[in-house]
């Protein structure tokens, strides 16, 4: 409860028998990068100190003393999130999982792998990979880790036909504010005991514990993957085919939408040209299945849907050199657009599929309104949008202003649309403001009673999610 | 203007396997894909084509599997294709390949240029581009990474060689073998494909060919013994660098401009000081 008691020479001495002392960082000691996330318009504070955790069980006696002591924690992975949800915004102690990186076992039998938090997304899906299987989330951001994809319940760009990083986590390893230590679930594919810890874990943000150990459900790998990259000559006309697409018979891995400023943003990013980029609009819709034939018609229904909606033309991505090509670029977007400008925000709603127009166009009109530049991407086959406001050269109070009205303005549209306010990047502390509005008074109260049941004296992740 | 280009089916995996009975590349039961390098090529012959309204037709030699490769290059733009296809071609090595591709170009009349991968992934070689020019008695300069300019009468190319690149002007006729990343190859386009299978393909046999003489087609025009296929090894060349942070960093900026990384840039005054 604030306020936190700050972390003295006495408490450093208790923490350094704990863990050893090469893994106790304070003062200048400590990295700059621990005082943000990739978000740095959502703020910074250092913590007093960084301690990098090995297992369950260093994380349970720091907790239990933390809890004691009234310090605040705040765990963080990679810290590659966007809504400032690793800022330790009391100071007190950051615990870093990202020592904790093996993967403890890839069990065919039980088509599951259990791992440490800090395996970053790219090492799992590789070991996976190479093990002959598909580890099916697909977040952006592939040096995050997974303990952070568990606890944001990250999307990605899979999610159309598999479904977000919630719906592969069997069992995880928690570590409680007061520092017990839960199983939760375990290897079994599924689970009807009782309230679900798990899932009320899985998205929690680090705000009711921290995740030492999880297992997730691995799946047969499919043999091909083929993408169809589809011009068009406006944003609204790709978006209108979505729903038309998601008719089809076939389950499209993704379908994501993305416009032809952003590409030129990758393009300068990366050094590298996008193909067939000079159209105004795209969509990218990829297949997978297991032989060419079945790929094939998959494809076929796709194109002509796509013809008959307008699309200019449809490009066939079916080499591992032409989807590299592609998804690079997909995948660079981000970073392309944070390099284009001075600062930015970024709003991450989720909208009915039949809604996801509108709220383009509403955001077009905005960058009209206010004369700010927006870029926008996103999984257009499950409705989330990411949209970014860039700052450019525009001054610093204007920026203040603009930002928080068109903000608002986004938020406000979003519920007006029935949408949620984040598809996969979380609440941390920078959108309260907008659950609150979205979720109302008697949602925001049950969740604050959850986090007081696991965490009577806020001790953990203070001021992400609810206050 | 006419623009020809050479194309190939390989194999598509990224590791070539090789029958360890009897040496020869497994082809059966893996799955077919165009050569790479060859997208490169073609990418290259658009780029031209919107400076110089250049017709731009493709060939192959191969069985009629090989139709699958015509079939996409005209899906990414080519206009037309040609299919050299004869029991006789059977068996040829890079000698007797670029001879049978030489021959199948002169079927199609003058040719302002002839465009070619750098190398196929299959074979490796990278000797039948050059080899088609030697053939045919026209100038060609392998390597060739950037495209500065071209015309109705020739064109400017820089050629990437082992320590150095050297700009090249070309007249027409000429051949050229291009370095992967020339351009950024297109993908293939579904209206253009529905287009493309609604033309023929010229099929060219041996019989279409200006010189009949079998000794120079298929195994019996090839010269070349091989002793033993097998698959390259890649060696990973590692550095460590080791020494404070700013001699790391001029030793890893003088690695990457030994590699060329980056173009002969020089070092602005000293770094760390």
């Amino acid at each position: 409860m604030k306020p936190y008691k700050k972390v003295d020479e006495k408490d450093l001495e208790v923490l350094r028998s704990f863990v050893s002392e090469d893994r106790i960082f304070v003062n200048d000691d400590i990295h700059p990068d621990y005082s943000h996330d990739e978000m740095m318009i959502y703020g910074k504070r250092k913590p007093e100190v960084v301690i990098q955790i090995k297992n369950a069980q260093e994380a349970a006696k720091i907790m239990k003393y933390a809890s004691e002591k009234n310090i605040a924690v705040t765990p963080r992975g990679a810290g590659t999130g966007l809504c400032g949800g690793c800022v330790p915004l009391e100071g007190g102690i950051v615990v870093n999982t990202s020592l904790m990186n093996h993967i403890l076992e890839i069990d065919p039998d039980t088509m599951s792998v259990t791992l440490e938090p800090g395996v970053l997304l790219m090492e799992v899906q590789e070991a996976v990979k190479n093990a002959g299987f598909l580890y099916a989330p697909d977040p952006g951001e592939k040096s995050a880790t997974v303990g952070g994809n568990v606890m944001t319940n990250a999307g990605g760009m899979r999610a159309v036909k598999y479904g977000v990083t919630r719906d592969y986590v069997r069992g995880m390893q928690v570590v409680t504010p007061e520092g017990e230590i839960l199983e939760l679930g375990g290897k079994v594919a599924k689970n009807s005991s009782g309230y679900s810890l798990l899932h009320l874990m899985i998205g929690s943000e680090g705000t009711l514990g921290i995740v030492t150990r999880i297992t997730m459900k691995i799946l047969p790998s499919p043999k091909k993957m083929t993408s169809l990259l589809i011009p068009f000559d406006s944003l609204s006309a790709a978006l209108k085919t979505v729903p038309e697409i998601m008719k089809l018979p076939d389950v499209a891995t993704t379908i994501e939408f993305m416009e032809k400023e952003v590409l030129d943003d990758a393009q300068e990013y990366l050094g590298k040209e996008f193909p067939n980029r000079n159209y105004p609009a795209y969509l990218i819709v990829s297949y997978s299945g297991n032989s060419q034939a079945q790929i094939e018609s998959m494809l076929d229904r796709a194109s002509e849907t796509a013809m008959k909606n307008k699309a200019l033309d449809v490009f066939l991505s079916d080499t591992e050199e032409r989807q590299e090509a592609i998804w690079n670029a997909r995948g660079a977007f981000l970073e392309a657009i944070k390099n284009s400008t001075t600062e930015m925000d970024e709003c991450d709603v989720v909208l009915n599929l039949d809604k996801v127009v509108e709220f383009v166009e509403y955001t077009r009109e905005c960058s009209k309104k206010y004369h700010v530049r927006i870029r926008s991407f996103g999984h257009a086959g499950d409705g989330n949008l990411h949209v970014y406001i860039c700052k450019d050269d525009m001054d610093d109070a204007t920026w203040t202003r603009v930002v928080h009205e068109v903000m608002d303005g986004f938020y406000a549209k979003a519920r007006e649309l029935n949408g949620q306010v984040s598809g996969e990047h979380g609440i941390g502390h920078a959108k309260k403001k907008y659950l609150e509005e979205s979720v109302g008074e008697t949602q925001i109260q049950l969740m604050r009673k959850i986090k007081q049941v696991f965490d009577p004296r806020f001790i953990l992740n203070p001021g992400k999610i609810v206050d | 203007m006419k623009i020809v280009v050479c194309v190939k089916q390989v194999p598509d995996t990224q590791k070539v396997q090789v029958d360890p009975e009897t040496g020869v590349l497994i082809r059966q039961g893996i799955d077919t894909k165009m050569n790479p390098y060859d997208l490169y090529a073609l990418e290259t012959a658009f780029r031209i084509k919107e400076k110089t309204q250049a017709e731009i037709y493709v060939i192959t030699m191969g069985p009629d599997s090989a139709k699958a490769v015509l079939y996409e290059s005209m899906a990414l733009g080519a206009d037309d294709a040609w299919l050299m296809s004869d029991r006789r071609f059977a068996g040829a090595d890079v000698l007797a390949t670029s001879f049978t591709l030489a021959q199948g170009i002169k079927t199609m009349g003058h040719v302002d240029l002839i465009l070619c991968g750098k190398q196929t992934t299959d074979g490796d070689t990278a000797q039948v581009g050059p080899a088609i020019g030697e053939v045919l008695k026209i100038p060609h300069v392998s390597w060739v990474r950037k495209l500065i300019d071209a015309d109705e009468k020739g064109i400017t190319v820089l050629q990437e060689m082992m320590d150095s690149v050297a700009e090249v002007r070309l007249n027409y006729p000429c051949l050229l073998t291009v370095e992967k990343g020339i351009f950024e190859p297109g993908l293939p386009s579904y209206l253009k494909m529905k287009e493309a299978k609604k033309k023929d393909i010229h099929l060219l046999t041996m019989d279409d060919c200006e010189c009949r003489d079998i000794r120079r087609y298929g195994l019996s025009g090839s010269p070349t013994q091989v002793e033993k296929i097998f698959e390259p090894s890649y060696d990973l060349e590692s550095v460590r660098l080791e020494g404070t942070s700013e001699e790391n960093a001029s030793a890893l900026y003088d690695k990457l401009l030994e590699l060329k990384v980056f173009e002969g840039g020089k070092k602005h005054g000293t770094i760390g000081n």
